[in-house]
């Protein structure tokens, strides 16, 4: 020990003493805020979960992560309309992240490395899923995680609803979508096909089911009278992509049109084209803005040549041709007439204008409340008028996409789960949304998105092989490393590294930081230079 | 010129503190749990101090590069005040400040014992703010500098005195608002003149180096830290601290301030080895100079009423011409 | 061995002897030579690892011995006059500090207008920094007061100047008696600081204190100069010892055991007065000389006890603290309060006008016969005072005084020099 003159010479770190958080009027507070991802996946994913965990190459935690979720990331990566991207944050900053691409590759990756998932214990209840489409299986799979006995009645001979009859298969290649579904069914879930359920209530009796799940999907086209046309030869656009995957392929003419504006109308415009029609052309009502069809779809139909007219009407037409009367949109975005009209060349017609739930075998369920287009009404756990029964996918009001009905699929089985126990499912309470402007955007690297090959051209008209290819995973970890961690730490240390104070504790790898409030002066430092806007500051209480 | 963002794609590169994509070697010595905090808790900088943020990156860095063999020496100053007030110290090494003029003499006096009794495993470091760097300690500073004495001095530039209430220094830039360059009059603010440009003061006597830094970049600010302690001779790093009381800026905004300041060309970022520029670092995402100067109240009276658009103009030129004298704009295709 | 060597030289070759790790050098009049002489011997490699610096100032001079000295160095300069002055921040820095560094101070005074001959008006001026200040009569006493000096200096934590008239003794050639190094190493053991700058051991030297501690810290400056007037005759007795010779201590009495007549004085002018004395005494005048060596701490005890028996006190001094007179006589004043005694103040030998016996004679007694104006001035030219004031009444702006004056030297007087 030296010996120090009183007063000129002090100890070091003697300052500890002297406790400056006195000063502070505003204190620091670690917050946890729902990215905008999350919010918008309507599988009700933790997108920013499983990236974070893909961010540093833990490629099986995050398909465990996502498959909490979703059992199906390799089709949800390829067809899910991923609005997801439309509301990530990086969008304002240069592009999205390109979340869809990093879920495509961890489910291919899970289907080539076989990863499988275990059921939960065994609960001793038996759950009906009536419709083998993405909600019931989504149901089957998460109802077999909580330890339910499932048994899924699929009317038709194949499994996969509107995965394998509505989507064509140069967007969802088969062995991806049978992949995705064989490992459901290997976790137990009893799949019985070629099995329409005619009489619901006399199905539940006979098989002693304590609950049902409900998703038959709407697959009846709906029709539109055309002067002049023979009904006959007038096909629907759900029956012409359902005949797709039979043995007989449905015979077209040499000039195809769809008439419709929704993603049906372009797909089966596409899969027409790839059929050999010299010509396929959509004519729709309103204009491209207007198009209820993903820009991506319609732009990418375009590149394969399809013609797309807009603005028009069909109003009257023969073997070879239709008059089209052109339109006018309102203030209000609605067609209007304008008088004018043409001839469009076509001699196959296929309608694309929606669908209809065919909801007869509910005939005997007492309690349910049904729609006239066959839409069966649900409460907010997904339950129809009659309890156990709940119901999902395409048949409740819905956007009737593949991921909503898996989002049903899921959000229903922890209602069922909850009714089978005798209790009440409380989602957990959602945090704040975590907006852009929180963020301090500076500290990410510039990075532009990965994008994923496609197919050329040539094969693109011709065939049926997958338009979009997947990132290697080179480009899948980078893609995973774009993402911005709004509204939650992401330990980047940029807290601990700027407090002038000292203030912040580093708890170590995974914990976070806390604040050390005896020497927080409150400058804010910590929540300004956040990058992802986990930080508050919140006025001390006098 | 060599670009600094060499690790790209990743989720924030070497922008952020830390970073668990980083690999350990590229990390900051701040973002560790073993850091020294040289400059520890409960020292009595104002909220949101530059400075003492500066001194602990600083500090921190160059007792990890000399394995905690490290002997500070202070000028008289905030740095000083608020670290050793009787009878509490924030430092966490061997620390001495004699008067506001000399703390480059005395260093040197500390590295001419070291040497004299073979303990040439410590490094000294001197520092001092703008006040007792170019101005009062200029001749000290300079004398250190040609004798090459192995002291590596640092000086933490908030553009004025603010210990003693913010009054202008030979690095308080045009147009400032000072307590002695109020403003008021025709020409308020801190009148333009040639100013004194230490590094390149520094460099001019072929010293082995010569660094500025920011409290914006931890990366480049330890990176330099770092080397510089590693070499002998006399060494000088040039650190830009914003001072939330004396420039009227919001504490929580003293990066960002610092930020502004670099992306605006108004404080060029470089390095230089023996009198030669041998590397900067580009602006990223090049700003207005307003973008800087609205963040200050020092600057408020340049926004009016009425807007002083010339002067605006004449300080958009200094970092224009910073621009141009440092290459601090790559050109696109350069990476 | 005595050896015939000049005063500088002299002080070099001690300070060489006594090791110092740190030496640092600003050039400035009278006391060149002793750095010049060590930075030979440094760059000879007699010193071994010594550090020379060839500084930028004196402030930077003394500043750099701040740190040496707080990292555990033996640490020296010389100075004298503007550079002391210039030090002035740092002289109070040092001692506050606590670090025992020694300074060789080549007295001399301090413009304007400039002058670089000997008075003491630069050591004066920084009485109150707190360092000691020891004066040497001659240049035996330079050479060993600076081992003394290093000495007291380490033992207390305490600064030391060593005052050394410039000119008359810095470049002055005499028989010096210059110990061995051995001789040295016996008695001067190395430095062992109570504090030191040590990353094992880390310490925050100068803080800052307010008004809750600095009054303590003040007194305790005041304490360790206290205790060192207990030290110094010690150490002058314990220098005695080794080197079989009396030099320092306080306070040297000369012939005071019957003195009627005391004169008090520092450094070289003690050699003519005892001169003066000599004759006096031939003629059976009383006269005693008393020599002070220890300005800070100033003796008072030690010299009430010397005088008293004396009638008449006469304080010669080479300043003059302007619009007050005397400084060592206030000193002393100070000291003799109460005594019946008569203190007469002699202000002489400012800016090198010699100081003569013949003046000493005919100054010592006037004062014995009640006849001498106080302060008296020794030699001043009245004539050109009074020829000067009469001009300034006559036009306000006449010109710079000095000026006028050394015009007027020149018709009516020969150079001094």
């Amino acid at each position: 020990m030296q010996q120090k003159p009183f007063a000129v010479t002090l100890d070091p770190n003697s300052s500890r003493q002297n406790h400056t958080g006195l000063w502070r009027s505003k204190r620091p507070v670690y917050v946890d805020r729902l990215p905008p991802c999350n919010a918008a996946c309507p599988a009700g994913e933790n997108i920013q979960a499983w990236l974070y965990e893909a961010e540093e190459g833990k490629y099986f935690e995050a398909w465990q992560k996502l498959m909490a979720d979703n059992p199906f990331p390799a089709v949800h990566g390829r067809v899910c309309y991923h609005p997801c991207e439309n509301a990530c944050n990086r969008g304002e900053l240069d592009e999205a992240v390109n979340i869809h691409a990093v879920e495509r590759y961890l489910g291919d990756l899970a289907i080539e490395k076989q990863w499988t998932l275990e059921p939960g214990s065994k609960s001793g209840k038996k759950v009906l899923v009536v419709g083998g489409g993405p909600s019931g299986l989504s149901a089957a799979y998460h109802l077999t995680r909580l330890g339910h006995a499932v048994s899924l009645y699929e009317a038709g001979n194949k499994i996969g609803g509107m995965m394998r009859f509505g989507i064509p298969a140069y967007r969802l290649p088969r062995d991806i979508l049978d992949a995705e579904v064989a490992r459901i069914e290997a976790m137990g879930v009893a799949l019985h096909l070629n099995h329409k359920v005619e009489d619901l209530q006399a199905e539940l009796e006979k098989g002693s089911f304590d609950a049902a799940f409900l998703a038959i999907g709407a697959h009846i086209g709906k029709r539109t009278d055309i002067p002049g046309r023979d009904a006959g030869k007038i096909l629907d656009a759900v029956q012409f992509l359902e005949k797709m995957e039979s043995d007989a392929p449905p015979k077209l003419g040499r000039r195809v049109a769809v008439y419709g504006g929704g993603n049906t109308a372009i797909d089966a415009a596409r899969t027409a084209k790839r059929l050999g029609a010299d010509e396929a052309v959509i004519i729709y009502r309103r204009d491209r803005e207007h198009m209820p069809a993903h820009d991506f779809e319609v732009a990418e139909a375009l590149e394969e040549g399809i013609q797309i007219h807009w603005l028009r009407t069909i109003t009257s037409g023969s073997d070879e041709k239709f008059q089209v009367e052109e339109m006018t949109l309102d203030e209000d975005g609605r067609p209007v007439g304008t008088g004018r009209f043409e001839a469009i060349a076509a001699d196959t017609l296929i309608l694309a204008l929606g669908q209809y739930v065919d909801a007869d075998f509910l005939r005997n369920v007492p309690g349910l409340l049904v729609s006239e287009d066959g839409v069966v009404q649900v409460d907010e756990r997904m339950m129809t008028g009659r309890p156990g029964l709940f119901a999902g996918g395409d048949m409740v009001p819905s956007a009737r996409t593949v991921t909503v009905a898996t989002g049903h699929g899921k959000k229903a089985a922890r209602h069922i789960d909850a009714y089978l126990r005798g209790k009440t499912y409380q989602p957990p309470k959602k945090h704040a949304l975590a907006s852009f402007d929180r963020l301090n955007p500076w500290y990410y690297t510039d990075a532009d998105q990965s994008k994923q090959p496609y197919l050329d051209m040539a094969r693109r008209r011709k065939s049926f092989d997958e338009v979009v290819g997947g990132l290697g995973e080179d480009t899948a970890l980078l893609e995973a490393r774009r993402c911005l961690s709004c509204g939650n730490c992401f330990e980047c240390d940029n807290c601990y590294g700027v407090c002038p104070d000292n203030a912040v504790i580093k708890l170590g790898p995974g914990l976070r930081y806390a604040f050390n409030l005896d020497y927080c002066k409150g400058c804010g430092m910590c929540a300004e230079e956040c990058p992802c806007g986990a930080i508050d500051m919140i006025r001390e209480s006098v | 010129m060599m670009s600094k963002q060499v690790v790209k794609f990743y989720q924030t590169g070497t922008f952020t503190v830390g970073n668990r994509l980083l690999d350990e070697t590229l990390r900051t010595v701040q973002s560790g749990i073993a850091r020294t905090n040289s400059l520890n808790s409960g020292h009595r900088a104002c909220q949101g101090c530059g400075e003492a943020l500066g001194a602990r990156y600083a500090v921190d860095a160059a007792m990890r590069a000399a394995n905690n063999q490290v002997i500070a020496v202070n000028a008289t100053g905030c740095l000083e005040v608020f670290s050793t007030p009787y009878p509490e110290s924030a430092w966490q090494l061997p620390w001495i400040h004699s008067v506001f003029g000399n703390a480059p003499a005395v260093a040197s006096g500390v590295a001419a014992a070291l040497k004299a009794k073979g303990k040439t495993q410590s490094k000294v470091i001197a520092q001092g703010g703008d006040g007792g760097t170019v101005d009062i300690g200029f001749g000290c500073l300079s004398g250190m500098f040609e004798r090459n004495d192995d002291v590596l001095y640092i000086c933490y530039d908030n553009e004025a005195y603010m210990n003693t209430g913010v009054q202008r220094s030979g690095a308080t830039p045009p147009a400032a608002r000072t307590m002695t360059t109020q403003a008021v009059g025709d020409a308020p603010g801190s009148r333009f003149e040639t100013g004194k440009n230490l590094p390149r003061i520094a460099m001019a006597h072929d010293i082995p180096y010569v660094a500025t830094a920011t409290v914006a970049d931890l990366h480049d600010l330890e990176a330099k830290v770092t080397k510089a302690v590693k070499m002998r001779g006399a060494r000088y790093i040039h650190i830009f601290v914003p001072c939330p009381l004396g420039w009227g800026s919001d504490p929580a905004h003293t990066i960002r301030v610092a930020r502004t300041a670099v992306e605006s060309g108004l404080f060029p970022v470089f390095e230089a080895e023996s009198g030669k520029v041998t590397d900067v670092t580009p602006i990223r995402k090049k700003m207005p100079v307003e973008d800087y100067l609205r963040l200050q109240g020092r600057f408020k009276h340049l926004f009016g009423p009425p807007k002083k658009t010339e002067t605006l103009a004449a300080i958009q030129q200094i970092a224009d011409d910073n621009i141009a004298r440092y290459g601090l704009i790559e050109a696109p295709d350069s990476e | 061995m005595l050896r015939q060597i000049e005063g500088s030289q002299a002080v070099a070759a001690i300070v060489a002897a006594c090791r110092p790790e740190v030496i640092s050098c600003y050039p400035i009049t009278p006391q060149t030579h002793i750095v010049e002489t060590l930075s030979a011997k440094v760059k000879k490699g007699e010193l071994g690892s010594t550090q020379f610096l060839n500084v930028e100032s004196e402030f930077a001079a003394l500043s750099v011995l701040i740190g040496a000295s707080a990292t555990g160095a033996r640490s020296y300069t010389a100075t004298a006059s503007q550079g002391l002055l210039f030090m002035a921040e740092a002289l109070y820095n040092a001692s506050g500090l606590g670090l025992p560094i020694v300074m060789t101070v080549g007295n001399r005074a301090i413009g304007a207008p400039i002058n670089i001959w000997n008075d003491h008006s630069d050591a004066m001026a920084m009485r109150d920094a707190g360092w000691i200040q020891l004066f040497a009569e001659d240049n035996q006493e330079a050479v060993d007061l600076h081992i003394q000096a290093f000495y007291l200096a380490e033992a207390l934590s305490c600064p030391v100047m060593v005052c050394v008239d410039g000119f008359i003794l810095t470049h002055a050639f005499e028989a010096v008696d210059l110990p061995a190094q051995a001789a040295v190493d016996a008695f001067l053991p190395p430095y062992d600081p109570v504090q030191v700058l040590d990353p094992s051991d880390p310490v925050s030297i100068g803080a800052m204190v307010g008004p809750e501690a600095f009054a303590e810290v003040r007194y305790l400056a005041h304490h360790k100069q206290l205790e060192a007037l207990n030290r110094i005759p010690d150490l002058a007795e314990a220098f005695q010892k080794h080197f079989a010779r009396r030099s320092g201590g306080l306070l040297s009495p000369d012939r005071l055991e019957d003195a009627e007549t005391v004169i008090i004085a520092m450094g070289s002018v003690l050699g003519t007065m005892r001169e003066v004395a000599d004759q006096m005494r031939a003629a059976g005048d009383l006269i005693g000389c008393l020599k002070i060596v220890s300005y800070r701490p100033f003796p008072a005890a030690a010299l009430r006890t010397a005088v008293a028996r004396a009638k008449t006190v006469i304080v010669i001094e080479k300043a003059l603290a302007a619009g007050r007179g005397g400084i060592l006589a206030a000193d002393v004043k100070m000291a003799l309060e109460g005594l019946p005694l008569r203190i007469q103040t002699v202000i002489a030998g400012l800016g090198g006008r010699p100081v003569t016996q013949a003046s000493l004679k005919k100054m010592i007694e006037a004062a014995q016969k009640g006849e001498l104006d106080s302060p008296h001035f020794l030699d001043l030219h009245w004539d050109v005072i009074h020829g000067e004031l009469a001009r300034q009444r006559e036009k306000r702006a006449s010109g710079p005084s000095a000026e006028n004056i050394l015009k007027e030297m020149g018709k009516k007087a020969k150079p001094i020099y």
